[in-house]
């Protein structure tokens, strides 16, 4: 573990560790899509990061294959248009975000739910503990939710968010991102993560994204900007698939047919 | 469209420290249905390598439906006219639960006995620092060759046991890392 610092690290020092980082999984040919836990140059996973490692369960009849089921009851009309849930028009540019939910095997993800929340475009969270001294939007939250469709599809609007400083190191920034939380079939296939927007300059200085250190893998944290999801005079439109990991569970045709019907 | 079988996944992120105002929601400890004689409450505090409390992490638990079936939906059940949580309709067991440490580090969900067969209440967990959420599992009884707690060393398989403090209530702590660290499960496989 490095030593405690009695002063906050500075970029070029964060960077150099991310860059050993880097090196070292390049190094040690074991490619993988998720972060490890134990990764240093993201200062808040010291001690939150379990020293032993995970138990592997091969056990098909583990509750773990199936998962909760969401439907019409969770969601309103209004919950995946994040510029509609105030009085007026949020600040910011206005964008959609849409794309599939699928499973490893390249199956939809239907009638599940989605999740998101993002901060307003000067990059402020309508959470009591963001301090940024950036001002908030009484016409923002930064909060939605949508079910997939039959073919797994989602979409959302909101408004692009701002990049925003944190406490990571001296003069850390994050790039903009919307955070999603996303359900499988099974609760093994859970996964919360956060999408990026594509050419930001931050990626490089950021460890929580390049604590993927996969370039292939990080690259799909990154949403494509889709001209043709645009639409004249309103919005700009961006696509981002989502592949969850694990187990799923065996979707039978009974269930597959009410998933449709939804 | 044509993809190549499988595909790779998307990479997990951390929830980070501003999920409070999105994840969380009323009734969200609620499992069990109103009037349950036979409910029971599982709560615990989860605590980092320091020791120290973790007051921002996000505790999920899951269980099947008592007899198997699919669980019904309404974990989140929303008001229409306000857009706000309604809470659930109080009478489905919908087996999902979601609820935010304290700033003690601590949780509570109050839910329905898991069956004999898999005496377990399934946990996910997330927090700031936590890069990729972490599964476990908390055992309200430890029967005889239950297959991981019997492939576990004694001390080991120790943090997957809910402790009952009394009647209907157990103790569950977690802890993410060093001494009695929990055991946390790679359903990969
Ligand atoms: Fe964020």
């Amino acid at each position: 573990m490095p030593p405690t610092q009695s002063r906050p690290l500075t970029q070029q020092e964060i960077s150099r560790e991310i860059a050993e980082q880097a090196r070292a999984h390049a190094d040690s040919g074991v490619v993988s899509s998720h972060p490890d836990r134990d990764y240093a140059p993201y200062r808040s996973s010291l001690l939150r990061h379990p020293k032993q490692p995970l138990v592997v369960l091969d056990d098909p009849e583990a509750a773990e294959l199936s998962g909760p089921v969401f439907g019409v009851t969770d969601v309103t009309d209004l919950d995946h248009d994040l510029t509609r849930q105030h009085l007026a028009e949020p600040l910011g540019e206005r964008i959609t975000v849409t794309g599939r939910v699928l499973d490893r095997a390249g199956r939809p993800v239907a009638g599940q739910l989605v999740e998101i929340w993002q901060a307003n475009a000067s990059g402020r969270y309508a959470h009591q503990r963001d301090q940024h001294p950036a001002p908030l939007d009484p016409n923002f939250s930064g909060v939605g939710r949508c079910l997939t469709g039959g073919d797994g599809e989602y979409s959302f609007t909101t408004i692009k968010p701002g990049a925003y400083p944190w406490r990571n190191h001296e003069n850390a920034w994050r790039p903009a991102h919307i955070h999603f939380s996303l359900f499988g079939t099974a609760f093994s296939q859970r996964l919360v993560t956060q999408m990026y927007f594509p050419g930001d300059p931050l990626f490089a200085y950021d460890p929580i994204l390049q604590s993927v250190t996969d370039n292939a893998a990080r690259e799909r944290l990154v949403a494509a900007y889709d001209h043709e999801l645009s639409r004249s005079e309103w919005s700009l439109g961006y696509r981002w698939d989502i592949v969850l990991d694990g187990p799923g569970a065996t979707l039978t045709e009974d269930r597959l047919g009410t998933e449709a019907a939804r | 469209m044509t993809r190549s079988v499988p595909v790779e996944p998307t990479p997990s992120q951390t929830v980070g420290p501003f999920y409070g105002y999105a994840l969380p929601f009323a009734g969200g400890g609620q499992v069990a249905p109103a009037d349950c004689p036979d409910a029971i409450t599982l709560h615990g505090i989860v605590r980092d390598g320091a020791g120290q409390p973790v007051p921002d992490a996000l505790i999920e638990t899951w269980q099947p439906a008592p007899a198997g079936a699919s669980a019904p939906s309404g974990s989140m059940r929303r008001d229409p006219v306000t857009g706000r949580h309604l809470g659930r309709n109080g009478v489905d067991f919908t087996g999902f639960g979601r609820v935010a440490t304290d700033a003690d580090g601590r949780f509570c969900v109050r839910t329905l006995p898991p069956p004999a067969a898999k005496p377990y209440v399934s946990l996910c967990v997330f927090a700031r620092g936590l890069l990729h959420h972490l599964f476990t599992r908390a055992y309200l009884a430890a029967p005889e060759g239950e297959p991981l707690l019997a492939a576990l060393e004694p001390e080991r398989s120790a943090t997957l046991l809910a402790r009952q403090e009394r009647a209907g209530v157990f103790r569950f702590d977690i802890t993410l890392q060093g001494e009695k660290e929990t055991v946390f499960l790679d359903f990969q496989s």
